[in-house]
């Protein structure tokens, strides 16, 4: 034993001090490099504040041109005249300013067009969710999602030369371009916005409720209808709320396949002009800045932008309030 | 018809399991499984985890049905009829034995609506029975004086424990011959954990009920039989008092003296 006791006092007796210079190495080591790290931390979250921070700005400096071309115009067109004006005419020489014409044309194709999408889009979400097999939803979701990765000017003549003659063929007075085949068309293409969501939705229900409900008895469908349907709802609504701003906002297909006069329209075999229509439409030809023809689009724009806002405001009202239900 | 214990217990039998093999895929989760489960009575399944007692308890009501790849063998004879049948449809199986879960799961509805639900599946609307047979629920899962006014509100906005009464009323308003109870007491605090307890016994004189508990105190408390398994087998079933006093299996006795587990 005797023998063996050296060794072991030497190692424990160099232990301390070997740590200790270990220690002040390595606080020498870290202090410039604490610089540069700090220096190195600092500039990347810079550059990442930088890049969430443009989207920001993109919105503020848009918004902020929307609303200064706009307060032009409205210090020459009151905003009474512009929201009970029954004329949409800027371009005539006897001109009018009345946002209805567009505004109705607007209402009627996203009216057409969520019609066809909501039900769809719905029903499609149901199966997903609650009847298809694994292999079959894998199938079948990224082929719905593909509707949406279509350019909308190809459903748009898909819309014009396809639909429209169909659509003659059993209602004759249908008129060569019209709101009818624009708006189912783009309901189409919107399916995939309300099945993918309100699937996602749906799913997310926690197992446990529809067990609960299975344990009484229930059938799949009324355990879908019943109890997933309605524990879901938060996100179906954002869904069907997403799927609308979509549908306001969408452009190619109402300005190919709607026509674009504006007139208040009452009935979607009419042919009429949406906010998004008109907008692109004006802005083909070449107007001079400054001019009230010019700020008419930014007028139009702004009315798209806040009918969007304030769809989005809804569905976050929605989603929030119904958020804790299961 | 009786059925006897070793040990000269007697009693009247429910249901009867016979030979069950239980398969997930092709993993064997039950083996060779023979139980009576008996009338009126409280029967508890214990057994460490994993050892198949939940598995056992959702063959009761085909839940594993709702789940590719699971494939039953052997029997449960709920009065001469194989429940377990392919032949036999899992919704009048369900229909006929409720289930409560391990955590409470109320459906995003009212509480009156909850309460209703499996009589609305059942295809019944008229709302003077709908509303008798409600407060006839209630009142047997002690809840009807908590929530006799507010009955339009959301069962969501109940506690924990009061979730779990409700989740009990949803399942006894269809006048079920057995009640499932999947470690109903796991997810909730000791005081609505005891008015739970009390609650099924109060319950046995009406219907049977087969208890799955990861608490030894919780079987040894109120139930009448008690069910030993043990890696998807079950090593032991006797009378609750015996069981406890003098297991006659070694494994029983290790497990609820707390040696294992």
């Amino acid at each position: 034993m005797g023998g063996q006791c050296p060794p072991t006092l030497s190692l424990l007796s160099l232990r301390p001090l070997r740590l200790c210079g270990l220690l002040y190495m390595t606080e020498q080591k870290t202090l410039p490099s604490k610089l540069v790290r700090n220096i190195r931390e600092k500039s990347i979250e810079l550059i990442l504040f930088l890049a969430a921070f443009s989207s920001v700005a993109t919105t503020v400096a848009i918004l902020f041109i929307l609303i200064k071309e706009s307060l032009a115009f409205f210090t020459q067109i009151s905003l009474w005249d512009f929201l009970t004006d029954t004329q949409w005419t800027p371009l005539f020489g006897d001109a009018h300013y009345g946002i209805l014409p567009l505004l109705t044309g607007t209402l009627m194709t996203s009216m057409v067009a969520l019609t066809v999408a909501i039900p769809m889009g719905t029903i499609a979400a149901i199966y997903l969710s609650e009847f298809a097999s694994n292999t079959l939803r894998e199938i079948v979701k990224p082929c719905l999602e593909l509707l949406a990765a279509i350019p909308t000017v190809v459903y748009g003549y898909f819309a014009l030369l396809f639909v429209s003659p169909l659509l003659q063929k059993v209602f004759p007075e249908l008129s060569y371009f019209n709101m009818l085949s624009a708006g189912l068309v783009m309901g189409i293409m919107i399916i995939p916005f309300i099945s993918s969501i309100s699937e996602d939705a749906m799913r997310s229900v926690p197992l446990g409720l529809r067990e609960g409900s299975y344990a009484m008895g229930a059938t799949r469908l009324q355990t879908a209808l019943k109890v997933v349907f309605p524990a879901g709802i938060s996100g179906i609504s954002a869904a069907y709320i997403l799927a609308t701003s979509r549908a306001v906002g969408e452009t190619m297909i109402v300005a190919v396949a709607a026509g674009l006069q504006p007139k208040i329209v009452w009935h979607p075999f009419q042919q009429g002009a949406t906010i998004t229509a008109y907008i692109v439409q004006v802005s083909l030809g070449d107007l001079p800045h400054g001019t009230i023809e010019y700020q008419t689009i930014f007028a139009a724009g702004l009315t798209l932008v806040l009918m969007t806002l304030v769809l989005n405001i809804i569905g976050h009202f929605l989603a929030k309030h119904y958020r804790e239900i299961y | 018809m009786a059925e006897e214990l070793s040990d000269g217990v007697i009693f009247k039998p429910k249901a009867e399991v016979k030979n069950l093999n239980f398969y997930y895929g092709s993993v064997q989760a039950l083996k060779n499984i023979n139980l009576t489960v008996p009338e009126k009575q409280v029967t508890a399944l214990i057994g460490p985890s994993g050892c198949g007692k939940t598995t056992l308890l959702r063959c009761f009501n085909r839940m594993h049905d709702l789940y590719p790849g699971n494939r039953y063998e052997g029997q449960i004879l709920l009065e001469r009829i194989n429940i377990l049948a392919p032949k036999v449809d899992p919704i009048e199986v369900r229909m006929r034995i409720s289930m409560v879960f391990q955590k409470p799961n109320p459906f995003p509805k009212s509480i009156y609506e909850n309460v209703a639900y499996g009589l609305r599946v059942r295809g019944e609307n008229k709302r003077s029975l709908l509303d008798g047979k409600v407060e006839e629920a209630l009142r047997g899962a002690a809840l009807w004086n908590e929530v006799k006014d507010r009955l339009n509100d959301l069962a969501l906005n109940l506690s924990g424990g009061q979730q779990q009464r409700l989740c009990i009323a949803r399942a006894l308003v269809v006048d079920p011959e057995i009640v499932l109870f999947d470690e109903p007491t796991s997810a909730l605090d000791p005081i609505a954990t005891a008015s739970i307890e009390e609650l099924m016994s109060d319950l046995k004189d009406k219907v049977t009920i087969l208890i799955v508990t990861h608490s030894m105190q919780q079987a040894a408390r109120f139930s009448d039989y008690t069910a030993f398994m043990y890696l998807g087998e079950l090593l032991e079933f006797n009378k609750t008092e015996t069981m406890f006093a003098k297991p006659s299996h070694k494994m029983t006795e290790d497990y609820i003296s707390g040696r294992t587990g």
